[in-house]
């Protein structure tokens, strides 16, 4: 029954959500902010919202993930929540000693209208803010955006709140990253390595999210962007941003602040996408790019080549966030693929404007954003007309079984896999890593459907 | 992060350590809100609605609020159904900043319409999250409207996140559930009939459970709410007795129905052979004009215990002095727990939950041995310590404690809504033995710092 709650006919909605391909701002903000060593993300709502966000990313990356909340009552929603904002930054900073509370708003909070820059304002007054620790904050009400303008939103108050120009310029390039994994963040600081390129990179959830079995409870692992660091990236030569709905708008908040220039990027899934990164960071840096890096670029194409048969005309379906959908899509054109279908609930036009240029070449191909792209319209518009491969997060399988579409897990959340926090899917290593997948999943179906007499060995 | 402190001030009086003697002050504080500014593994008033009514699989469980309550609860409780599967979709108003100024009851008016000229539900529910308390939505009025147009049950809950604790969502849902019940008829229900409150049919829990009862021939009108079905649910009034288990969420109910149909209630567990056992004998008792079923309750007790017990031997030869830890949401799960472990041979060092009250623990104190830790709404920092302090081999919990258990290289069995085989009945006895004695004597561990791994 659950996989045949889908007619195929497309009804226009006006109201409703079914399955939606976003969740709420907040979620956003705290993945954002354990992207900063020492720092405690801080919910200003109910108790429900931290719960569900830690569960939701705990589900996600299988490691514990720490963060308060200023667990609203009755009383707070008619009075406002100032007081217990003010009583939850005292009790995090003697109990649970962090460097830095990063407070996001919820629906609740921002509802009632609670001034986050005020409040914070009043605490730091009231000297409940000790001598060498921060507070910072962004505002992410549930019912703007998404869980990636929340990351947004976050990333940006970060630059802002710690960014600060002495005057002189570093010798280095700020990566700003867009919402990706652990894994990506890694890969990015091991590029900019080989390329020899000093960077400051946050946030920085590598070794926060994938952290070591140490047979202890790390309240605040090793990693993350450290404040020294965050201080200095005022003082950058330049900003590379890695999206232009995650990432940009703390760019340009630096850029606003301190005079950094910046240059977006797409976030480097892909031939073409990496390709930009690396130009674009080897120019800000003023460096060349080593053999290592063209070697590594080389496998990828070779790869391409050699299984080009296997892409061919393949049509494909994908839903997720504008960031990694805007190099994704181009990607497999790239493999000669055909995204015919694709889905972000994510809103905003720069979406639509890029997915309007790569797509070019397929007329045919149907992208929506925003207000009900939602998995259910994805899911219809594949009962019209069907597809070879789904790429998606984890509610993707109920689709993928009932079409039986081979699947390929990508994006947030995946709750029924591992691997996202370990293994990149970015940069031209990342991007391999894709092209394996892509084919494995295309291949075991064939080779799971095939009839007997067209059973092959060598593929 | 300071080691000597674990305990958050303004906490002491929410933990408690037995001792020896009797003479000890007991007086745990509980019922209390958290803490502002703690990092408190609760929910909130939403997540208790929307866990109990969740497993009504032939309603629309629709969301009005912004997006994320009805993302981060779609189908995350493993709450099987024997046909229909609506409750697994996710269906929310995805209130914007225009909705939250101008009001979101027209949205939800169109949204309820198109869903149920979709899916031809039986019932729909409503659940109100915070912002919707705020912006003053009539929802009660929206609901009305949509019922006599569409001809179907459709109840508001009332389940604002900040309006009180998980508790109170209990309670909001047992009143959607109250309005529902007494509106089917009750033609053709046995005297000798059951309703199972407070079972959710995780991994299938409640067919098990069902089966035993019919076999003693008991009718079970309606499982509230596991593979539940509105029409079963409106005719629950008929049955002559209601048997509620997970006591902190249902027992609201079962009060309701005894004041209003004079249904009288037992609390039971179907966990652990002990209680499971108990469960059987005590609705057997409550028909004593008909002896055979008590004979039945004997019977499928004898057989089960014999086809299982003999199995269990081995599992508690390798666990028996290994520790637990125990922390769940009901503490009425912890009792349940307490003596399961002690029948393989374990004893438990630490017990808690996120919402019991006084009465709970003080019997959780009698129960318990010196030594053990007692906790109401715990929090990480703590509950490391004493699984450290405590030295235990096992952490029950639920998904917030799971990789706390993992990283600090001790067993866990998930007791919540992600478990994957049923722990309920003589059958999941068998299985949670066998979960925990995997877990706990994993060759994994070894290689952990803690236990002599490479640090």
């Amino acid at each position: 029954m659950l996989l045949r709650h889908t007619p195929k006919e497309v009804i226009a909605r006006e109201g409703l959500t079914i399955n939606p391909a976003k969740t709420c701002q907040p979620i956003g903000a705290m993945y954002a902010a354990l992207g900063i060593h020492g720092c405690l993300p801080h919910s200003h709502g109910s108790q429900g919202c931290c719960s569900y966000h830690r569960s939701t990313l705990t589900r996600h990356y299988k490691e514990p993930v720490m963060a308060a909340t200023s667990s609203f009552t009755e009383g707070a929603s008619v009075f406002g929540g100032q007081a217990n904002l003010l009583q939850s930054i005292e009790t995090i900073f003697a109990v649970y000693e962090p460097d830095i509370i990063a407070v996001h708003s919820t629906c609740l909070s921002e509802t009632i209208g609670d001034d986050l820059q005020q409040i914070t304002k009043k605490a730091k007054d009231d000297g409940k803010i000790p001598e060498g620790k921060y507070v910072i904050y962004a505002s992410t009400p549930s019912f703007v955006g998404s869980h990636v303008t929340g990351y947004a939103n976050m990333v940006t108050g970060i630059a802002e709140q710690f960014a600060q120009s002495t005057g002189e310029k570093k010798d280095q390039i700020n990566i700003i990253a867009g919402w990706m994994e652990p894994s990506d963040m890694r890969e990015i600081k091991k590029i900019s390595k080989e390329l020899g390129v000093k960077i400051v990179l946050f946030p920085d959830t590598s070794d926060v999210l994938d952290a070591p079995q140490t047979g202890k409870h790390e309240f605040y692992p090793k990693g993350g962007t450290t404040i020294e660091e965050l201080k200095s990236i005022g003082d950058s030569s330049s900003s590379l941003a890695l999206g232009c709905i995650s990432a940009e708008p703390a760019a340009i908040a630096l850029d606003k602040k301190c005079k950094v220039p910046f240059e977006t990027v797409d976030m480097p899934i892909g031939l073409s996408a990496t390709d930009r990164f690396i130009m674009s960071l080897s120019k800000a840096a003023g460096v060349q790019v080593p053999d290592e890096i063209t070697a590594e670029r080389g496998r990828l194409v070779d790869v391409m080549t050699d299984m080009e048969q296997y892409f061919y005309g393949r049509k494909v379906a994908l839903f997720g966030d504008p960031d990694q959908l805007i190099p994704l899509t181009e990607f497999l054109l790239d493999l000669n693929m055909k995204p015919i279908h694709i889905v972000s609930g994510t809103p905003g036009q720069r979406f639509e404007k890029r997915m309007k240029e790569i797509l070019r070449r397929i007329p045919e191909a149907n992208f929506r954003n925003g207000l009900n792209a939602d998995m259910f319209l994805l899911h219809q518009w594949m009962k019209n007309e069907p597809v070879d491969l789904l790429i998606g997060n984890t509610y993707g399988k109920y689709i993928a079984r009932d079409e039986n579409v081979p699947f390929i897990r990508f994006g947030f959340p995946i709750l029924d896999r591992i691997g996202h926090s370990y293994f990149p899917n970015i940069g031209y290593s990342g991007s391999l890593r894709l092209v394996e997948k892509i084919l494995g999943a295309l291949m075991d179906r064939q080779d799971r459907e095939a009839l007997e007499e067209k059973f092959e060995l060598v593929m | 992060m300071k080691e000597e402190i674990g305990i958050l001030e303004g906490r002491q009086s929410q933990v408690f350590e037995k001792k020896s003697g009797d003479e000890q002050q007991f007086d745990i504080a509980c019922d209390k809100t958290s803490l502002s500014g703690s990092v408190s593994q609760r929910a909130c008033v939403f997540c208790g609605s929307r866990v109990v009514l969740y497993p009504v699989a032939d309603a629309i469980h629709i969301v009005h609020g912004p997006i994320g309550c009805a993302a981060y609860t779609w189908d995350i409780r493993g709450a099987v159904s024997s046909g229909p599967e609506l409750h697994r979709l996710s269906f929310s108003t995805d209130l914007q900043e225009m909705d939250v100024i101008y009001g979101g009851e027209k949205k939800l008016y169109r949204s309820l319409i198109e869903l149920i000229d979709q899916y031809q539900p039986n019932a729909a529910f409503i659940y109100s999250t915070c912002i919707i308390g705020l912006i003053g939505d009539d929802i009660e009025a929206v609901c009305r409207k949509v019922a006599q147009e569409k001809g179907i049950p459709v109840m508001p809950v009332h389940s604002e996140g900040f309006k009180g604790t998980k508790k109170d969502g209990y309670k909001a849902a047992c009143s959607a559930l109250m309005k529902l019940i007494g509106t089917g008829s009750t033609e053709g229900i046995s005297q000798y009939s059951i309703n199972i409150l407070g079972e959710f049919n995780l991994a299938g829990e409640a067919w098990i459970i069902r089966e035993y009862y019919e076999k003693m021939g008991i009718e079970v009108v309606a499982t509230m709410t596991g593979d539940g079905r509105i029409d079963a649910i409106r005719r629950s009034h008929g049955a002559s007795l209601n048997v509620v288990q997970c006591s902190g969420s249902m027992t609201s109910l079962a009060k309701d129905m005894e004041e209003k149909y004079g249904i009288p209630y037992i609390r039971v567990s179907y966990f652990g052979f002990e209680d499971m056992s108990k469960s059987l004998y005590d609705v057997a008792a409550l028909f004593p004009d008909r002896p055979e079923i008590m004979e039945r309750a004997r019977e499928i007790v004898r057989d089960e215990i014999r086809k299982y017990y003999p199995e269990m031997q081995k599992f508690k030869s390798s666990l028996t002095g290994k520790k637990a830890a125990i922390y769940v949401g009901g503490a009425f799960k912890t009792f349940s727990l307490i003596k399961a472990l002690r029948t393989i041979g374990m004893s438990v060092v630490l017990a808690g939950s996120q919402t019991g009250n006084k009465d709970d623990y003080e019997r959780l104190r009698e129960m318990c041995d010196e030594g053990t830790v007692i906790v109401d709404d715990s929090n990480p920092v703590e509950l490391s310590k004493f699984v450290l302090e405590k030295e235990a081999d096992l952490l029950i919990g639920g998904v917030k404690e799971r990789p706390i258990a993992f990283k600090l290289g001790v067993g866990f069995c998930d007791h919540n809504h992600e478990r994957k085989i049923p722990l309920a009945g003589f059958v999941g006895m068998y299985n949670f033995a066998k979960e925990v004695y995997e877990s706990v004597m994993s060759p994994v561990w070894q290689f952990a710092p803690r236990k002599g791994g490479l640090a």
